[in-house]
């Protein structure tokens, strides 16, 4: 295990442990409610892996808001991006690749899109209605890419739908970056294949102009050993709702999801993970931490973990914190883990929501250090174990700079 | 020479029944190249002193006044403080994650000095210190405080008195919850920093343990918020065999 803290049984340092739950008996069968979820024992945690998935959005209910999944998220703000959406604007893609790795655009009714699941919901599912045309990132069986695929996907302002698949055959290597700038009102499918052995490092930043609405449905579907990296990075936007949800094939697959995030007055960032175990000797880490500041930002971080019946020997953490800079903002955080076996490794989760400590402040002022470098090096400290973790130099130093120039942001 | 008046200082804090005064009109003067040592029973309000000075946010000053050099203390903000050339070694010093060791004393070196240390010289000054005050070369690498046990935190504590050469440290308790063998080598390294003759230091202490290793000019008896009596060190010999009693009666 690579990092000690994950380890079964021990409880993260924080100023606030929501919960850790810890099962490694033989027998153990109770679905588990997250806390603050208002459920009780006998329901299960994750209410959307018995609901249907479609590509019709037909299928879905119209919301009203009360539902679970989206009881966090303003539908006002959404643009109809959940009600009856036409597309009126664009958001361009470009993509720069190594030699060995394909990348074309395609028609709807090309037969590999939609192989990592259907829609889980009804604002993916009219995105999926409304695309015309999708990316498709190849990499070649075996080819192990060392320079990162680049896409860049520029809002031009007005409603468009996105499809994009990136397909890693067995034995190949690749890190893919998504990155999102202008303004768009943006709803989109991202789908994931690893294949067997292979290994893809995929990092979304979210870098949108103030006033981008986008909603992304991110799903990875792993073969036999695979390995897959997810980085969230989310800074822009007005409104930024993404579901990742991972799904194993086979056994032996390792996903560790990372996020890191920074909200600002009047912005909803939300994050709604599942990593649904089903396959033997899998394992995953999530890690997702988030800085807020100013009035009504506002920050949402819902990780589900289901660990089926015949998922033996999954191996799983998952941890929020959330960092709260100034008053008025505010963040949720529902970590829920639902076991139908006993027969695992390990399976914990826990959230922390803080202030900013004082102390700490206090510290390092009283070494002369001044009150806004002092705050710069907390913050900076708070996100290094994530950020560090990015394979990428250059995205490591634009990140941090960019946690930088939101704190000048609030000091200014 | 750099001199540290504090002049009938009244400080209190909020409490569940409104504000409760701890300090009650202290009367000292530091100077530079002296040692001071503060002695007194718990509660007697010794570390309300050094964070008072300091500019912990906690505290309240209500009357008195506190100058370095004929300068407003009080006036300033914490950095402030600390970059005219005082210094706090704290009794419990925080964590702080994702923050090593190493970028935090260049940090604060920059800070102190007005200017970033060079690089090639700096490495060298921050090794050696780190090899005197026997904190192995890879605490540089951790994040401040993280992990580190008592002894390592007072003994990272003296390092970074070492490297950032105030006119004024305050050693808040810097003696307690350490053993024989880490005591000498934080006195030490304590010694070192005042043989350099520009440093006045203000040791704060419940025992008089430390002062066998750290020789003080003038010892004082602090008792309800106040000194009660001052002298040399013949007063912790005294000090040593009667205890505090007679003051706590004093006090009360």
């Amino acid at each position: 295990m690579s990092d000690p803290q994950n380890q079964v049984g021990q409880n993260q340092v924080g100023a606030v442990t929501a919960a850790a739950v810890t099962v490694n008996e033989p027998g153990a069968g109770n679905r588990l409610a997250g806390p603050g979820t208002g459920r009780a024992v006998s329901q299960p945690a994750d209410a959307r892996v018995e609901r249907p998935t479609s590509f019709d959005p037909a299928d879905f209910p119209v919301l009203t808001g009360r539902e679970e999944d989206w009881r966090f998220t303003p539908l006002k703000r959404l643009r109809g991006l959940h009600e009856d959406p036409r597309a009126d604007g664009k958001v361009g893609i470009e993509v720069q690749a190594p030699a060995a790795v394909a990348v074309e655009t395609v028609g709807r009714d090309d037969a590999r899109l939609g192989r990592a699941g259907a829609p889980v919901d009804r604002a993916s599912a009219l995105a999926w209605a409304g695309f015309t045309e999708a990316t498709v990132i190849t990499v070649p069986q075996e080819a192990e890419v060392a320079e990162p695929v680049w896409a860049t996907l520029t809002g031009a302002g007005g409603t468009a739908f996105g499809n994009l698949l990136v397909d890693v055959k067995p034995f190949a290597k690749a890190v893919v970056i998504l990155d999102y700038q202008g303004s768009a009102t943006y709803s989109e499918n991202v789908q994931f294949l690893v294949g067997d052995s292979a290994d893809l490092t995929v990092i979304a930043l979210q870098d949108w102009a103030d006033d981008a609405v986008h909603l992304s449905q991110q799903q990875a579907k792993l073969g036999r050993d695979a390995r897959f990296q997810s980085i969230n990075v989310g800074f822009g936007g007005d409104l930024v709702r993404i579901t990742p949800r991972v799904a194993y094939t086979a056994p032996g697959g390792d996903a560790e999801l990372l996020g890191v995030y920074f909200a600002d007055a009047g912005q909803h960032l939300e994050q709604r993970l599942l990593v649904d175990h089903s396959a033997t000797h899998c394992k995953s880490r999530v890690t997702y931490k988030g800085a807020l500041q100013g009035q009504d930002a506002h920050t949402v971080w819902v990780g589900d973990v289901l660990i089926r019946a015949e998922a033996e020997q999954t191996d799983t953490y998952e941890l929020n914190r959330n960092l709260i800079l100034t008053d008025g903002a505010r963040a949720d955080s529902v970590p829920n883990l639902e076991i139908e076996t006993g027969e695992i490794v390990g399976a914990g989760h826990a959230s922390a929501t803080g202030r900013f400590d004082d102390e700490q402040l206090f510290y390092l002022q009283a070494r002369g250090i001044r009150e806004d470098e002092a705050r710069r090096l907390v913050v900076r400290g708070f996100f290094a174990d994530v950020i560090g973790r990015i394979s990428v130099p250059e995205l490591r130093e634009r990140l941090m700079a960019k946690v930088e120039a939101e704190l000048a942001g609030a000091v200014a | 020479m750099a001199t540290l008046e504090i002049n009938d200082l009244h400080v209190s804090v909020e409490g569940e029944g409104g504000p409760r005064e701890i300090l009650r009109g202290v009367n000292l003067t530091v100077k530079q190249g002296e040692t001071h040592a503060i002695m007194g029973p718990n509660g007697s309000g010794k570390s309300t002193l050094a964070y008072s000075i300091a500019g912990h946010p906690k505290y309240t000053i209500t009357q008195g006044t506190v100058t370095l050099d004929g300068e407003d203390v009080l006036a300033m903000t914490v950095d402030e403080r600390a970059r005219a050339g005082m210094f706090l070694a704290m009794q419990y010093p925080v964590e702080i994650p994702g923050v090593t060791v190493s970028n935090f004393l260049r940090t604060a070196a920059t800070a102190i000095r007005g200017e970033a240390p060079k690089l090639r010289t700096w490495v060298k000054e921050v090794n050696e210190a780190m090899t005197a005050i026997q904190m192995d070369k890879g605490f540089a690498e951790r994040n401040v405080n993280e992990g580190f046990s008592g002894g390592e935190k007072k003994r990272h504590e003296i390092l970074q008195m070492e490297l950032l050469k105030p006119k004024i440290a305050i050693l808040d308790e810097t003696d307690s919850g350490l053993d024989v063998d880490a005591l000498k080598t934080v006195s030490e390294g304590v010694n070192r920093v005042r043989e350099s003759g520009e440093v006045g230091t203000l040791l704060i202490t419940h025992y008089t343990r430390i002062l066998r290793y750290i020789k003080p000019d003038y010892v004082h008896v602090f008792s309800d918020g106040r000194i009660v009596e001052s002298g040399g060190p013949e007063l912790a010999d005294k000090l040593e065999s009667e205890g505090y009693e007679s003051y706590a009666k004093a006090g009360a």
